[in-house]
């Protein structure tokens, strides 16, 4: 939204395609119901957004690249080509889950899933909650969850303290964000918060009943409804992969004015590296303008000040060692093709293991395996091929002469 | 929660059963609301959401004849007819 309304307000001629029926992405979602502060954010920048002259095209996907500098997209109704001079990819982030045993019981969530699943109207309230995994979302989760009145029984990061204890002196720099999290911890002051603690299994038959916490030596088993459970979040590299923009790290190597190796191809928020609402917004400002020809060399100390939190957030979720014995032999690895990590022995990296066993061939191709492979296997998930996301067969079969304008 | 002046719940049919749920939820939820998996897996699971955003593709069912739509994405209407598969 920033980077559209930025492009814009400098007289550039914008198409914003967003797969969402409406604006802002995930943190934004059922924005009427989000926090006073983010409330207002939200509700300015799209009014930008509307003044700006941003042509905007919602639950629109990028499906694959018919040619340079053109994009096929599909829509709920249509699909259509459309080309760009320059183009700003800001397509976010999404949770890194880890399997171990029951993770596919109904009721099992991401930590960010299940509050989208509650702001997207799933009746919480007096029901038992566990939220485990790591990072500053499961104590944002939870705030949610609390004012809606849900039970939670406990919050479980995987970091040791020590961990989170250097982290919030290193906030001590950036007060905005330690009051935003003492905020959190306020808001769920009675619910208890347990470091070096993860969840090890979960009970039940068709839905959800009970998990099994470790804690340092002991394990115990806590009744719950409903577990929330991610380990950070992953930026979602499927159309920077596609347009061959090179990636370091886990994430697309940007130059100062956002621009990738890619002529004409900006990166923009979590796809320059997991770090949030603020980056996000900056980083959107900064591609929008350079877009425009107007490098925004004012707003760079801010963005690297966001990129330097951004760093900091990675290296508190960093994952133990524990995590890569957690899913056993039967555990589901691949959801999509049911594959348990008995078929992956052997394999030595994604691509032998997607020919034998179809891990990662289904129909997230890879987005939720290839992540837990990763920690699992050490196996990187490089190639992309299109269509990027599931599509019609009549999106794909037209040549670009034929599709309609937008 | 999203605000629904009009009406406070709606009828569909989840696999021909007639269901009451809240107006303004997704199908997702919807189904969980009213017990129901989303679909079920290649080995036989029954499987709900995971992601509650588009990605992890287990909230998929067929939505008034349109196959693997996804349920999270996608707002529930009075009268539409859900088969999960």
């Amino acid at each position: 939204m920033a980077a559209a309304s930025a492009a814009a307000e400098s007289g550039c001629s914008v198409a914003l395609l967003d797969d969402n029926a409406t604006s802002g992405g995930q943190i934004w979602r059922a924005a009427d119901s989000a926090s006073a502060s983010h409330a207002v954010t939200y509700s300015e920048l799209s009014r930008r957004l509307m003044h700006s002259g941003v042509e905007v095209h919602s639950r629109s996907c990028v499906v694959a690249q018919p040619a340079p500098g053109t994009l096929r997209v599909e829509s709920d109704r249509r699909c259509f080509d459309i080309e760009y001079k320059r183009l700003i990819l800001a397509t976010g982030a999404r949770e890194r889950f880890l399997p171990f045993p029951g993770w596919t019981l109904p009721g099992v969530m991401g930590a960010g899933g299940l509050q989208a699943m509650v702001k997207s109207g799933l009746a919480i309230a007096g029901k038992r909650v566990v939220i485990s995994g790591t990072g500053p979302l499961l104590l944002a989760v939870a705030s949610v969850l609390v004012k809606r009145g849900a039970r939670i029984e406990g919050i479980f990061e995987q970091a040791p303290m020590s961990r989170a204890i250097r982290f919030a002196f290193a906030l001590c720099s950036r007060p905005g964000k330690l009051f935003e999290g003492l905020n959190y911890r306020a808001a769920t002051i009675g619910v208890p918060y347990q470091f070096s603690s993860w969840v090890t299994q979960t009970h039940g038959d068709d839905h959800l009943h009970a998990v099994t916490v470790a804690s340092g030596r002991t394990k115990r088993e806590i009744p719950c409804d409903y577990l929330g459970c991610g380990y950070h979040l992953v930026p979602n590299l499927e159309i920077p992969q596609l347009l061959g923009c090179r990636i370091e790290r886990g994430h697309v190597s940007v130059d100062v004015t956002q621009s990738t190796s890619v002529e004409n191809v900006y990166c923009i928020g979590e796809l320059a590296g997991i770090g949030g609402l603020e980056k996000a917004l900056i980083e959107g400002q900064i591609a929008g303008l350079a877009a425009a020809g107007k490098p925004a060399v004012h707003l760079y100390a801010r963005r690297d000040r966001a990129v330097r939190f951004a760093r900091r957030l990675d290296a508190f979720c960093a994952l133990r060692s524990e995590f890569r014995d957690l899913a056993d032999g039967q555990t589901f690895i691949c959801r999509c093709e049911d594959v348990p990590r008995s078929a992956l022995a052997g394999m030595d990296s994604w691509r032998e293991a997607k020919l034998h066993t179809r891990c990662g061939m289904g129909p997230c191709q890879g987005r939720i395996c290839g992540a837990a492979a990763e920690v699992l296997f050490g196996w990187e998930n490089d190639s992309v091929r299109p269509p990027i996301t599931p599509a019609r067969v009549g999106t794909l079969a037209v040549s670009t002469t034929e599709t309609g304008a937008p | 929660m999203r605000a629904c002046p009009n009406q406070p719940t709606i009828e569909l049919s989840i696999n021909g059963r007639c269901v009451v749920v809240p107006a303004c939820v997704t199908v997702a939820v919807a189904l969980l609301m009213s017990g129901d998996a989303c679909r079920v897996s290649v080995s036989g699971e029954k499987r709900g959401p995971l992601c509650g955003m588009g990605i992890c593709m287990e909230c998929c069912a067929t939505v008034n004849g349109t196959h693997h739509v996804r349920t999270c994405q996608l707002e529930a209407r009075a009268g539409m007819e859900i088969v999960i598969e």
